[in-house]
């Protein structure tokens, strides 16, 4: 008999017992389905944090002040300034830009409209830092940071709050009650991966903010709350670390064996770390499914193993009518094999629903990965082949007299 | 004198049960010819299912030599007496043993499935064994459908599909009344007249009457031989019925 034939003959047997056949499947159904939908789930997870990571800029280290320490006793925060940035840019080769930086909160007023946000002050090496682009407009010039001029790149989020679709750049707006010119208008980054939206700000040239809106922070000249260094390559992130390190403790004056002033970040890495949580989370999730699918697998078993008790007599009669113990066993492999690939197929089907359905509902990003999707379905018939395979042996190795004997 | 079709020389067939040894089937010889009708008879227990079983190619004896066809059984394994009973055998039961939600067409044609035939060939074959049975209306149904003596005719038409040289029928009447058994019996009277060897399981003795030889069994051994003057069954009247 050949592989066409056994397979018909398995779709029959498997069609008269539709009802059986069905719940079976369901078994394999659930199991494939969590798997996939799990796995896509974990996979946009995935991809959110990466597209996270690729916002945050690439490379990127973030300088931060510390403490300083003085016999043991934790004195004040020891300030980094725009000549540490300067340094750090001078004396390290690797660095793609360095960029000093400083944040509060200002309001921003257009006409009748009032809104509150985040001011960055930042030289033109930030946005380089951050990867971070102009949808409309320009960049700061040179001059005019240098000048500390009275011009404002806005986030996407002031954008829509103050000029919803209208042209913005060539605005003017009153930050803090001072007039400044929109020169241009930031791409929208989203979210970052703790949930503060990105877009909420706007950015000044630093000398406007320290000298405008912010006020001098004592201490030193030109302070700055952070540093971001941005490297040529990932590769050389230690090496740079290490030489930000030298130059900084060279500059704050610190003795050998003396704590660092100075936070150096690795802020890739932070994320990093988030992104494996997350992956440890998601193969938890993968397991859990995959253990569904193998319960299912039994359940295939267990189904397959009353058939074959339940058709004692028709196994008999088909040896009588001469069917080889082979013919046997391949019949009732493939009734199994085919109820899990079935079941498989099926159980794709309904991830891809969940999928789409839950993306659209509930806004949860899934990444539907064919390999997966192949993996699950051949998986399935696996399944059947190892679960499957038992009740066929034993369907196989009947004895046709008792068979036909069986009540 | 006929060609011989089964040949048992000295078969014995022993079982274990526990520690017990029983005899099912104990020296037996005999010679079967081709184109005989012959009933077999006996208590349970007698041997004479052992018998059925051993020309069926479904068991092997313990000792002694079984030919079948001019084969000897002995050099056999499993597939080869598959393909044998595929190629030459027709089984008739007495619970028919149809496949329940099978159209009585695919029931016919099942046996060729093993013969490695293609779709059409089965099904024209399996159309022309149901005609030959009388049932060439009741194709698409399915046993459920039909009566009991309706349903032996499908099972006796899948028996007949692969133009075997002998029917091996167990008790074929022992599910049926009377005039459907009766029915069945000109059948298997009409079917030995072209040319079929049967053998035919009963504990009946009017339905042992319609053979045209009698083999009785008791405790494993072969009691009676005997030609018989054949009953005719006037299946003209019965069919009325």
């Amino acid at each position: 008999m050949n592989l066409t034939e056994s397979v018909l003959v398995a779709l029959t047997a498997l069609r008269t017992n539709l009802m059986r056949s069905t719940l079976t499947m369901l078994g394999i159904i659930i199991g494939v389905a969590a798997v996939i939908t799990m796995v896509a789930m974990g996979a946009g997870a995935q991809k959110k944090i990466d597209d996270q990571i690729a916002a945050l800029g690439t490379n990127l280290f973030m300088i931060m002040p510390g403490y300083g320490r003085d016999h043991g006793a934790r004195t004040s925060k020891v300030r980094l300034s725009e000549d540490d940035a300067r340094a750090i840019k001078n004396q390290v080769p690797d660095v793609v830009a360095v960029a000093p930086t400083i944040r509060g909160m200002a309001q921003v007023v257009l006409g009748n409209l009032n809104w509150s946000t985040v001011v960055q002050g930042v030289d033109g090496d930030y946005l380089i830092a951050r990867n971070w682009a102009i949808v409309d407009g320009r960049e700061f010039e040179p001059r005019e940071v240098e000048g500390g001029a009275k011009v404002v790149l806005v986030g996407a989020t002031v954008a829509k709050e103050l000029f919803g679709e209208a042209e913005a750049v060539g605005q003017t707006i009153r930050v803090n009650r001072i007039p400044m010119k929109v020169v241009g208008v930031l791409d929208a980054k989203g979210q970052t991966g703790f949930g503060q939206d990105q877009d909420d700000l706007i950015m000044v040239p630093i000398d406007t903010a320290r000298t405008r809106l912010l006020g001098e922070a004592g201490g030193v000249a030109k302070a700055v709350q952070v540093i971001m260094v941005s490297v040529r390559d990932a590769w050389m992130m230690e090496d740079v670390e290490a030489q930000i390190t030298d130059i900084l403790r060279a500059r704050h004056r610190l003795q050998p064996g003396q704590e660092d002033t100075f936070r150096v970040r690795n802020m890739s890495e932070m994320v990093e770390t988030r992104a494996e949580a997350s992956r440890v989370f998601n193969m938890l999730l993968a397991a859990v499914a995959s253990v569904s699918l193998v319960v299912g697998g039994i359940g295939i078993m267990n189904i397959m193993l009353v058939s074959v008790t339940e058709r004692t007599r028709e196994i008999g009669l088909r040896r009588a009518v001469g069917a080889k113990s082979r013919d046997i066993l391949v019949q009732f492999l493939i009734e199994a094999i085919t109820l899990c690939t079935l079941g498989g197929i099926i159980g794709v089907l309904l991830a891809v629903g969940i999928s789409v359905g839950a993306a659209a509902i509930a806004g949860w990003s899934f990444e539907l990965q064919w390999q997966v999707v192949v993996l699950a379905v051949l998986f399935s018939a696996v399944i059947g082949v190892f679960f499957g395979y038992y009740p066929a042996r034993r369907a196989a190795r009947q004895d046709p007299i008792e068979a036909l004997r069986y009540e | 004198m006929a060609d011989p079709l089964i040949i048992f020389d000295c078969v014995s067939r022993y079982y274990r049960v526990g520690d017990e040894a029983v005899k099912a089937l104990d020296k037996v010889s005999l010679r079967l010819d081709v184109g005989e009708f012959v009933s077999v008879v006996g208590p349970s227990g007698s041997g004479k299912s052992t018998f059925m079983n051993l020309c069926g190619c479904l068991d092997t004896p313990t000792s002694g030599r079984v030919m079948i066809d001019g084969v000897d059984m002995a050099g056999m394994n499993d597939d080869q007496a598959a393909e044998l009973r595929n190629a030459k055998l027709g089984f008739v039961f007495q619970q028919f043993n149809l496949l329940p939600r099978t159209s009585a067409l695919d029931n016919v044609a099942l046996p060729l499935l093993y013969a490695g035939c293609n779709r059409r060939a089965r099904h024209q074959a399996a159309a022309q064994a149901l005609d030959q049975v009388g049932l060439g209306d009741r194709v698409k149904h399915q046993p459920s459908q039909l009566s009991g003596g309706q349903q032996q005719r499908v099972a006796i038409a899948r028996a007949l599909v692969n133009k075997p040289i002998l029917l091996l029928a167990d008790e074929p009447t022992g599910a049926l009344d009377t005039s459907t058994g009766a029915e069945i019996m000109a059948l298997f009277q009409d079917l030995n007249d072209s040319g079929i060897s049967i053998i035919l399981v009963t504990h009946e003795a009017e339905v042992a009457e319609a053979a045209k030889r009698r083999l009785a069994f008791r405790d494993g051994k072969l009691l009676h031989d005997e030609a018989l003057k054949q009953v005719r069954i006037n299946h003209q009247e019965t069919r009325i019925v």
